[in-house]
């Protein structure tokens, strides 16, 4: 049954990109693009990763998406000169061929017996604390665990940095004056 | 669960492929940007299924942050495209050229 979802959610999530990629309509595009981010969010579900796929969808499929959706709306790049267009023919054909080649390089290299696969072990609910790292569990009470252990000083850092950007948005979308510079 | 950890992989792999596709096709900027975030999105998936496999939690927390890094960095690319918009009229990479000539 959960091999029948995981392609299922895989397929799902190729094709949305791959109509990303295609669809002229930058807005259609960011649709295709939320159903992207769910299908990965469904296949975290399969990894029992609960906490990261509420996280993914209220990330990017919420809050990302819609300011792309905004920002998308506010210029109205589909009216311009060329919006629809794809780069040139060389172009078109040399990115196609490289696609092909790297899907061709994924399926070989993990194709087979090409490469050892570990076995599925069970999460444990309630793990000891055993050297070498947090142990995989489901419940979001190890992530806050870890972030205020193990994962500290990134905690931090990321705090800060969510300032910075937050600060940086703000000096660079403030109205210049043209004839200035 | 009988799926291995190379099925994610090569979903991951083949998710990564489009985003690239995507960046390579396109002329218009916030697509551009769209598939640069379906890039970290393939290697978010990565993390996760080799934290799952492995059966540690590590790969979920980097994961985190991925995702709070990749949450500033859209705010920020979003506002240096409008900045660009403000001043150029046009989000066309092949209208962007001015650093070439």
């Amino acid at each position: 049954m959960l091999d029948i979802l995981f392609y299922v959610f895989s397929a799902i999530t190729l094709i949305a990109a791959v109509l990303m990629v295609i669809t002229p309509n930058a807005v259609n595009g960011a649709m295709c693009m939320i159903v992207a981010f769910i299908g990965t969010a469904a296949l975290f579900v399969l990894l029992e990763a609960y906490f990261l796929a509420v996280i993914q969808v209220v990330v990017y499929a919420g809050a990302v998406m819609v300011l792309f959706l905004f920002i998308i709306m506010l210029l109205d790049v589909d009216k311009g000169e060329g919006a629809t267009e794809y780069k040139n023919k060389l172009t078109i054909g040399a990115s196609a061929i490289g696609f092909l080649l790297l899907a061709m390089l994924v399926l070989t290299a993990f194709s087979g017996d090409y490469l050892p696969e570990p076995g599925l072990t069970a999460v444990t609910e309630n793990p000891e604390v055993f050297d070498g790292g947090v142990p995989f569990t489901t419940s979001s009470k190890s992530f806050g665990y870890s972030l205020f252990t193990k994962y500290m000083l990134p905690f931090q850092v990321a705090g800060f940095l969510l300032l910075a950007a937050m600060i940086g948005v703000i000096v660079v979308s403030k109205k210049h004056d043209v004839a200035e510079d | 669960m009988t799926v291995g950890l190379n099925a994610f992989l090569i979903v991951a792999g083949l998710l990564f492929a489009v985003g690239l596709l995507g960046v390579t096709l396109r002329q218009n900027t916030l697509v551009i940007y769209m598939s640069l975030e379906l890039m970290l999105n393939a290697v978010n998936l990565a993390f996760v299924a080799f934290s799952r496999y492995n059966g540690t939690m590590d790969g979920n927390l980097f994961v985190f942050f991925i995702i709070t890094v990749a949450a500033a960095e859209v705010a920020l690319g979003l506002a240096i495209i409008v900045a660009l918009f403000r001043r150029r009229q046009s989000v066309m990479v092949d209208q962007l050229n001015a650093l070439s000539h």
